[in-house]
């Protein structure tokens, strides 16, 4: 095991949804990583497509940075339906 | 983020019970705590796959069999998510492993107790089982983000292997009278050392009050062992059998389940490595590291040999 890079999981659950990030796992190499990942995260039929990601492939916000990273959206309730009030009781709108 | 910017983040994310991520600044003792209570509990996964892997070759049927195996394919399943989580918090996978085999590292004291009989397997999936789920069901709630979605995955994983040892116990007390009675020395070797699984008294648990300011724990160790006491007292009587303490009684004024008393000596004892199996354990999991190296190692030549194939 020891430096066998990390993997991170992603797993399917079923046909029309999105891969979701299940864990991660260490493994030499891609096709280790996903037979590992399957006997690891799909043991009960979680599954029907794994992708499997080296770690340090992954580019990452930085977490100290969330104020000015996502405040773009602060403020701007315009973007939702629920900011329209004018509307309420009409029909199909 | 300097220090006490991060600690008015780090305090602000506990007053508002929210979780904290890996790449958030955190106090150096939480994460000490974190990376010693999850890589201890990893450990106790993978260690908890030697007495009921000893049974695997004697299970009664081929359904046994199959059980018992997807059974201790969970536990190692359980002890990797949580080595994941562990080294979110930096400690290398490697170095939580070396520890362990080195007999540096703890894991939870009942699995240093021997597993005699088939009905020990039954036992075991009902009451060490069942006082894991106990535990480790607040754990799904705790502050930190990824032992706590390990756990919730531990938690759906557990049930099963709780029931599979509720019905070993059930089938064996409805047979014959030497069944049953296998059935209720397992239960009477199991159940202090369950009981025991929820730590120390409060009173004599220094970390408690520190993990529960820090929403890791979410109840004290009394607390969640007079629950489990409560559900055992019901599914006893399901089974036919007894529990081995005649001062199970429900405290009307405290609403609590109290228990006869615990021989903490041999806790600490077994906890200190001088329990029956202790040395056992760390053997057979020493050697069967050493075994598979040359499956490690081989796995990597070939995939060096794979890249280099890519790069040329």
């Amino acid at each position: 095991m020891s430096g066998w890079p990390l993997w991170e999981v992603f797993v399917r659950s079923s046909r029309g949804l999105s891969h979701v990030h299940a864990g991660s796992l260490h493994a030499p190499d891609a096709a280790m990583a996903l037979r590992n990942a399957r006997d690891l995260y799909t043991r009960r039929n979680e599954g029907v497509s794994i992708w499997v990601v080296p770690a340090d492939a992954i580019a990452a916000s930085d977490p100290d940075a969330k104020g000015s990273f996502f405040e773009s959206p602060q403020g701007k309730d315009y973007r939702h339906a629920t900011y329209y009030t004018q509307s309420e009781g009409v029909k199909h709108l | 983020m300097d220090d006490t910017a991060g600690q008015a983040n780090f305090d602000a994310l506990m007053a508002a019970d929210s979780r904290v991520e890996p790449r958030d600044w955190m106090p150096e003792a939480y994460r000490r705590t974190l990376v010693r209570q999850i890589s201890q509990h990893a450990h106790s996964e993978i260690i908890g796959m030697q007495p009921e892997a000893n049974w695997i070759t004697r299970a009664p049927s081929l359904r046994r069999k199959a059980i018992l195996m997807a059974k201790v394919q969970d536990e190692a399943g359980h002890g990797l998510y949580l080595y994941s989580a562990a080294e979110t918090l930096g400690t290398p996978r490697d170095e939580m492993m070396e520890a362990l085999i080195a007999g540096k590292a703890r894991y939870s004291s009942i699995f240093n107790y021997p597993a005699v009989s088939w009905a020990d397997m039954g036992a075991i999936g009902w009451l060490v089982d069942g006082a894991a789920i106990c535990n480790q069901v607040p754990l799904c709630r705790a502050s930190y983000g990824p032992y706590a979605r390990a756990m919730v995955r531990i938690c759906k994983e557990e049930s099963f292997h709780q029931r599979q040892g509720f019905e070993i116990l059930l089938e064996l007390s409805r047979g014959s009278a030497v069944q049953k009675q296998m059935a209720q020395d397992a239960v009477n070797r199991w159940y202090a050392p369950s009981l025991m699984m929820f730590g120390p008294p409060d009173d004599d648990s220094p970390n408690s009050l520190q993990s529960m300011a820090w929403n890791i724990k979410r109840f004290s160790n009394d607390e969640l062992r007079s629950r489990f006491v409560g559900m055992m007292v019901e599914q006893v009587e399901v089974l036919g059998l007894t529990l081995p303490d005649d001062q199970i009684r429900f405290n009307e004024e405290t609403k609590k389940w109290e228990h006869g008393p615990l021989d903490w000596n041999e806790f600490k004892d077994v906890l200190a490595g001088h329990g029956p199996c202790n040395a056992q354990r760390l053997e057979r999991r020493r050697s069967a590291h050493d075994d598979g190296a040359w499956v490690r190692e081989a796995a990597a030549a070939y995939a060096a040999k794979q890249q280099a194939a890519v790069a040329a």
